[in-house]
């Protein structure tokens, strides 16, 4: 079973999700403020953290780059009842491998972090979304094309995505395997996280993020 | 700062100042112009009176004096960190100082012939004193209107009003009786229109200045409790009535996350509005339509946009047939999630709207649904789109719409 450690504001709702995993993964513990968080996730060295996008101050971002330095193989997935991409995506530039709504039903959460814990990314059809917006059109000069533009095939992925298809049916779908769907997710993740395009830096500076 | 006196006085001064001799604070409450008499007698431990008297006996060999206030003073220290009680009112003093300082200067430049004339000059002279006088009174009257209202204490302000007015009104009027000579017809009267209304707005207008900031303040925190009042109304008549009714029906699960779920949509919308609040706007109207659709049937609309556009006939035909589509997913499907896809490019708009669910056979049913004929297919189809159903059963369903922009 997944190692799993989870941080969240709302007690009421660390206690729903404890509930929810208990017995699907191994909980390792629980924080509820960045200074314990940081401290726990080191003592304890779970595989993947459960980190709420709405930390007070900002604290998502601070506890996955302090958990960076010391311990850099424990991954983030984000869980969040926020719309807002600006918030979503700057998680993801500091290094979270995936994004969940909180409505998000138990054995999806579940595939979720096995997914994460397995080295790839999970997008969840609203992260999809965001990502498309973030590259959509063409730039005139991309400054890395490498990293600044996403391929046909990794839009029409995350396209299936965004209209709710699961990895097994994105699969089926477009006629590869489903470790072929999770390495283009991966490829746009990592895009995602290194791009300097116009509307990903956009985003972050008006919310003075970097 | 090497004194060897022992004296427990000294001691404690020196300590006290350990920085320069040349540093010292004026005094806040011996003052008559700025504090540096007081300032400088309490260092030296004399009379400030000695001090004063010294700087005006200055003053008389060749400006010496004058010269040697500006150095003390500005070599002295702001004495606004020394926390001593103010013994008196020094506005008085310190105004008629200030006064004798200027009428003093006024005679010097008089002597020196750096003067517009006594024609101009006096009368001038007046007014501004009077200016002065109504400026005063409404600044040592502070809060005004509410010493008014309450019926103590506006007098003195009204009083420096009507002293100042006065003297304006005078200073004005020998002006013009003076100049009438020299000025004739239109332009005396140009001139005394202009001379008058210059004469108010100096005497008014500081005094209606603070008035008017006065009255923003007000408003500002006027606004402030009635903002606080509307989010405590919110609260009650939005939230505590849906935890109450969630208490009531915490039998029903269902019942419960569809009053959740609409209780948090609402709650959202008014806390941020959607992305774009903008009604005639693509992601507005589509946010609008998953709402409506999950309130009515208790469902869950996933809604994605990518891009936004403004609404026209043909985006809004897309809208309306995505509502339908979603609709017939809500009550047919038997699942109780619907997926909301939209894409807004330059000059295509695609839409999907997918369920899970039980699914059909779309050539077999093509006549017995009206909705997927007319809502969908037409609607679409009249603006120069296109319509594609994939669906089979047991294999949920899928509707894609393309529309040309």
């Amino acid at each position: 079973m997944t190692r799993v450690f989870l941080v969240d504001d709302h007690r009421l709702f660390l206690a729903g999700v404890r509930s929810e995993l208990q017995g699907k993964v191994d909980l390792v513990g629980e924080a509820s403020d960045v200074d314990t968080a940081v401290q726990q996730i080191r003592a304890t060295k779970p595989e993947v953290v459960l980190l709420d996008v709405h930390m007070p101050g900002g604290g998502g971002k601070a506890i996955i780059e302090a958990v960076a330095e010391t311990h850099p193989d424990v991954k983030f997935l984000a869980l969040s009842v926020s719309d807002a991409a600006e918030d979503v995506i700057a998680l993801i530039r500091a290094g979270a491998r995936g994004y969940v709504t909180k409505t998000i039903d138990t054995e999806e959460l579940v595939r979720a972090i096995e997914r994460v814990n397995a080295g790839d990314a999970f997008f969840s059809p609203r992260l999809a979304g965001f990502v498309l917006d973030a590259f959509a059109g063409e730039i005139e000069v991309p400054a890395d094309p490498e990293v600044d533009q996403l391929t046909v095939r990794e839009k029409e992925v995350l396209r299936l995505i965004a209209r709710g298809y699961t990895y097994k049916e994105v699969a089926k779908r477009l006629n590869i395997s489903v470790k072929t769907v999770e390495t283009h997710v991966s490829a746009v993740l990592r895009k995602l996280q290194l791009s300097n395009r116009h509307q990903l830096t956009q985003w972050a500076s008006d919310r003075r993020l970097v | 700062m090497a004194t060897t006196k022992t004296r427990d006085g000294w001691v404690h001064q020196i300590t006290d100042r350990p920085l320069s001799s040349l540093r010292f604070a004026r005094s806040q409450t011996d003052a008559l112009i700025s504090g540096v008499a007081g300032g400088l007698g309490e260092l030296w431990g004399v009379d400030a009176v000695l001090v004063r008297i010294a700087f005006v006996l200055l003053a008389y060999c060749g400006a010496v004096g004058v010269i040697a206030y500006i150095v003390a003073w500005s070599l002295s220290l702001d004495p606004g960190d020394r926390r001593a009680p103010k013994a008196r009112d020094p506005v008085m003093q310190q105004s008629i100082a200030f006064g004798l300082i200027v009428l003093g200067s006024v005679v010097v430049l008089r002597a020196i012939g750096l003067w517009l004339g006594d024609q101009f000059g006096i009368p001038l002279l007046i007014a501004s004193a009077g200016a002065a006088v109504v400026n005063m009174g409404t600044r040592s009257g502070k809060r005004l209107r509410f010493a008014r209202m309450s019926g103590k204490g506006g007098r003195p302000a009204l009083g420096s009003l009507f002293i100042g007015g006065l003297l304006v009104v005078g200073g004005v009027s020998w002006f013009l009786t003076k100049t009438n000579g020299s000025f004739t017809g239109l332009v005396s009267v140009l001139l005394a229109v202009a001379v008058t209304t210059g004469g108010l707005a100096v005497v008014f207008g500081p005094w209606v200045f603070r008035m008017a900031n006065q009255l923003t303040d007000e408003r500002r925190n006027r606004i402030r409790s009635e903002e606080r009042a509307d989010l405590a109304a919110h609260l009650h008549d939005s939230v505590l009535q849906t935890l109450a009714l969630i208490q009531r029906n915490a039998g029903s699960p269902r019942k419960m996350a569809s009053l959740a779920r609409r209780q948090e949509r609402e709650l959202r919308s008014w806390l941020y509005g959607h992305p774009s609040s903008d009604a005639a706007r693509l992601d507005a109207a589509v946010h609008q339509m998953a709402d409506s659709i999950e309130e009515a049937h208790d469902v869950t609309v996933e809604t994605v946009i990518v891009g936004d556009c403004e609404l026209d006939e043909r985006t809004r035909a897309v809208v309306a047939a995505c509502r339908e589509a979603a609709t017939n997913a809500a009550i047919h499907s038997g699942t109780n999630e619907v997926s909301v896809y939209i894409e807004c490019e330059r000059h295509l708009i695609t839409a999907f709207v997918r369920d899970r669910g039980n699914g059909f056979d779309p050539s077999a049913n093509a006549n017995g649904r009206r909705g997927i004929v007319d809502s969908i297919k037409g609607r679409i189809e009249r603006n120069g789109g296109t319509v594609m159903i994939t669906s089979a059963h047991g294999e949920g369903c899928e509707v894609q719409l393309t529309m040309p922009r």
